[in-house]
């Protein structure tokens, strides 16, 4: 593996006590297997007990939270994030465990609790405090500080089924921020809206950083924990199995979400673990030449579906002649997630030509790759054609490969060296 | 490896409040208090000024209900006959009986219909059933305007015994609010309490002197039935409101009990509804988040 160098800023340091104190929590559902939905039925079958499936959501879950922090809860659906998050909040009450907090909370589970669309939004403004535990005073002065924020003075006595989404979702944001709160509980409220409104939202986040707010943020998104958090834990099967630095631990993530993914992958094809093919594969060409398989290679000659950052791996094709073709040129591209491009190879670039092929005639082509890419998901897409460019197979998206692993943070991971060199004078006083 | 009985385990450590999940009541009863009624008040508002006939139709149903039965029972059937100001006590048990329905049937759903607020934000969930209780005695205190009209325009007057309403709806308010939080929370487990309860108001509307006078049942069925009628505070409460309201010819309370202190009784009912009410509701309180 490569080296990285880390150059951080150090956050604003915390003061000693913790703000929040986890101590040994878990919290179990009880998921009747047989509902008793009626007053009847129970009256009716008094000794019957019904019986319960327990899903334990938090197992013995730690933790503290100095003031001041910036804490990031990751974890993959179910993993009890949003459990932990309703535990602190007093929405679920924790079976083991006392959780302690020092200060004001509010929360955010979604945008715009109990708005009523039939109401203006100043009595949904008042609503809102009310449920919040403000008093009438308290909730006076927010008001005006909220639509101020959201920039909807001329539309406060309109009602809001009235409003556009997008002035409903800054009243929305505006009542969720303008708390005079210490501590800030956050679920996923940065998964709506779009991207300028999201922009909002980080912008937001950076300015209550700078307030020393305590937050506590669950999230999905691994650039929302790079960027805004001091620190990071991450939750898999109701318990902590990373906690730290959010770098590492976002990392962490996305090596447990996709090698699961993966894990998944494979118990669905048994016979042989190879890469399905995606659901937007298409097959264009004039069909004298034929893709009839393609799949990823580990460094042993394993059929793969996932490739470790860092490892070395083999694209290969089996290509089948239905008519008699001279040179032709092999090809494959990976594009990521996002549609982006990111490795190509082709037989094109060697000197050599392919030469002749017969009718019926199979062969297979193989690249052997140092696999610099990111974690993400990619898309493979081989494909035959003519010197000259005409398309004799292509295969768009017929497999996809994962790429799991500790890695920058980047699209692509490309080796370095670094150094760092003192200037010979010693500047300063 | 869980036990049965989950609770809390003792403090200790951590600075701070130690949360311990939603209660009935909350901590602050301002709080409490401010919630309950914020929600009311909006609820109200909504009903009314959401539309000119919402308005309209808060004094319109108890008055149709009562113009029919009116008909009915006493111009038809002739019930009532010699009652002074019949007419006038039969819309008084009406408005009566509307404000326990109001508040009652509104609370039974209240919880459930409100699932994304309990889900999602931690408040003292009584609040909401509670404010349907505020609610309804909002719809009480304007039917109580008709009622006065009649009773004025069919010649009655104005007595001291007027005073005996606020006590008379206290008593009721406490009676209500204890069904309002037994029927809440239990709806959230069970769904057929709305149906039952439906059967249960029906039959309350016919078991409470409200289409009859007591002095009928006292006259036709004895003494002892008409006092055993008496224990439910909604018929208590409907008598001894005629007795003080519409005319001193409707018997009291007390004069059928035969002693003021048998008052006590529909009145211990109703403390002993509102105490099982409350504990049941905060029983019930900590899971509602999970069980809906």
């Amino acid at each position: 593996m490569c080296e990285h160098s880390h150059v951080t800023e150090q956050p604003t340091q915390p003061t000693a006590a913790p703000i929040i104190t986890v101590d040994d929590v878990s919290k179990t559902f009880r998921i009747p297997t047989e509902q008793v939905h009626t007053l009847k039925e129970r009256v009716l079958h008094p000794r019957r007990r019904t019986t319960y499936n327990e899903f334990q959501a938090l197992d013995d879950v730690n933790f503290a939270v100095r003031s001041g922090e910036f804490l990031g809860i990751v974890g993959r659906n179910g993993s009890g994030k949003s459990t932990l998050l309703k535990c602190l909040a007093g929405i679920y009450r924790t079976d083991l465990g006392s959780i302690f907090i020092d200060g004001r909370v509010s929360t955010f589970i979604e945008l715009g609790v109990g708005f009523n669309p039939d109401l203006a939004a100043r009595e949904n403004v008042v609503i809102n405090a009310a449920m919040l535990g403000l008093s009438r005073r308290e909730a006076g002065r927010r008001f005006d500080s909220i639509i101020d924020f959201a920039e909807l003075r001329e539309f406060t006595d309109l009602k809001l089924k009235n409003y556009s989404s997008g002035m409903m979702v800054r009243l929305a944001f505006s009542v969720m921020i303008q708390v005079d709160a210490d501590i800030l509980l956050i679920d996923e409220v940065l998964a709506v809206g779009d991207a300028a409104f999201q922009q909002k939202c980080f912008d937001e986040f950076e300015a209550i950083r700078a307030a020393n707010k305590t937050v506590l943020l669950v999230t999905h998104d691994m650039s929302a924990v790079r960027r805004f958090c001091d620190r990071a834990i991450l939750l898999e099967r109701g318990r902590i199995v990373a906690e730290g630095d959010p770098e590492a631990t976002g990392n962490r993530y996305l090596d447990l979400n996709f090698s699961a993914e993966a894990r998944a992958q494979a118990n669905a094809a048994e016979v042989a673990v190879t890469a399905p093919p995606t659901a937007d594969s298409t097959v264009s060409g004039d069909g004298r030449a034929v893709i009839e398989e393609a799949w990823i290679e580990s460094a042993t000659g394993e059929r793969v579906a996932v490739v470790g950052n860092g490892d070395e791996a083999s694209f290969k094709m089996r290509v089948r002649f239905t008519q008699q073709v001279a040179n032709p040129v092999f090809s494959v591209s990976f594009r990521n997630g996002a549609r982006v491009p990111l490795f190509a190879a082709s037989s094109d670039w060697s000197n050599d030509h392919s030469g002749p092929f017969a009718v019926g005639e199979t062969a297979i082509w193989s690249v052997r790759f140092r696999n610099l890419l990111g974690p993400d998901r990619y898309s493979v897409s081989p494909s035959v054609t003519l010197e000259g460019g005409a398309a004799l197979a292509v295969h768009e998206q017929m497999l996809s490969v994962v790429v799991t692993r500790v890695a920058p943070g980047a699209l692509v991971d490309i080796p370095f060296d670094q150094q760092l060199t003192r200037s010979s004078e010693q500047t300063g006083a | 490896m869980m036990s049965d009985a989950p609770k809390p385990t003792p403090i200790t450590a951590g600075p701070g409040r130690q949360i311990l999940g939603p209660t009935a009541l909350g901590d602050d009863p301002r709080r409490f208090w401010r919630l309950a009624w914020t929600i009311a008040v909006t609820e109200f508002k909504l009903r009314f000024f959401g539309s000119a006939l919402g308005y309209l139709w808060q004094f319109v149903r108890p008055l149709l209900i009562f113009a029919i039965i009116y008909v009915v029972f006493v111009e038809v059937l002739g019930v009532g006959g010699d009652q002074p100001f019949f007419g006038v006590a039969l819309l008084l048990g009406i408005v009566i009986f509307q404000f326990f329905t109001d508040a009652t049937a509104a609370s039974v759903r209240s919880i459930v219909l409100r699932e994304s607020l309990v889900r999602k934000i931690d408040f003292p969930r009584a609040a909401i059933p509670v404010a349907c209780v505020i609610q309804a005695l909002m719809n009480l205190g304007l039917n109580l305007i008709p009622v006065t009209i009649f009773l004025i325009a069919a010649g009655g007057r104005l007595y001291w015994r007027w005073l005996e309403l606020p006590l008379i709806v206290v008593m009721l308010v406490v009676f209500v609010t204890g069904l309002s939080l037994l029927l809440s929370a239990l709806f959230v487990r069970f769904r057929d309490v709305e149906p039952i309860w439906d059967v249960v108001m029906q039959g309350l509307f016919y078991a409470t002197p409200i289409l009859y006078s007591l002095s009928v049942v006292i006259d036709k069925a004895g003494i002892e039935v008409a006092r055993l009628m008496l224990i439910n505070p909604l018929a208590a409460a409907i008598q001894q409101a005629r007795h003080a309201i519409v005319d001193p010819s409707y018997e009291s309370a007390g004069q059928i009990f035969g002693t003021t202190a048998g008052n006590l009784l529909p009145i211990a009912i109703s403390l002993a509804t509102l105490l099982a009410g409350i504990w049941v509701f905060s029983r019930a309180a900590p899971r509602i988040a999970e069980e809906l």
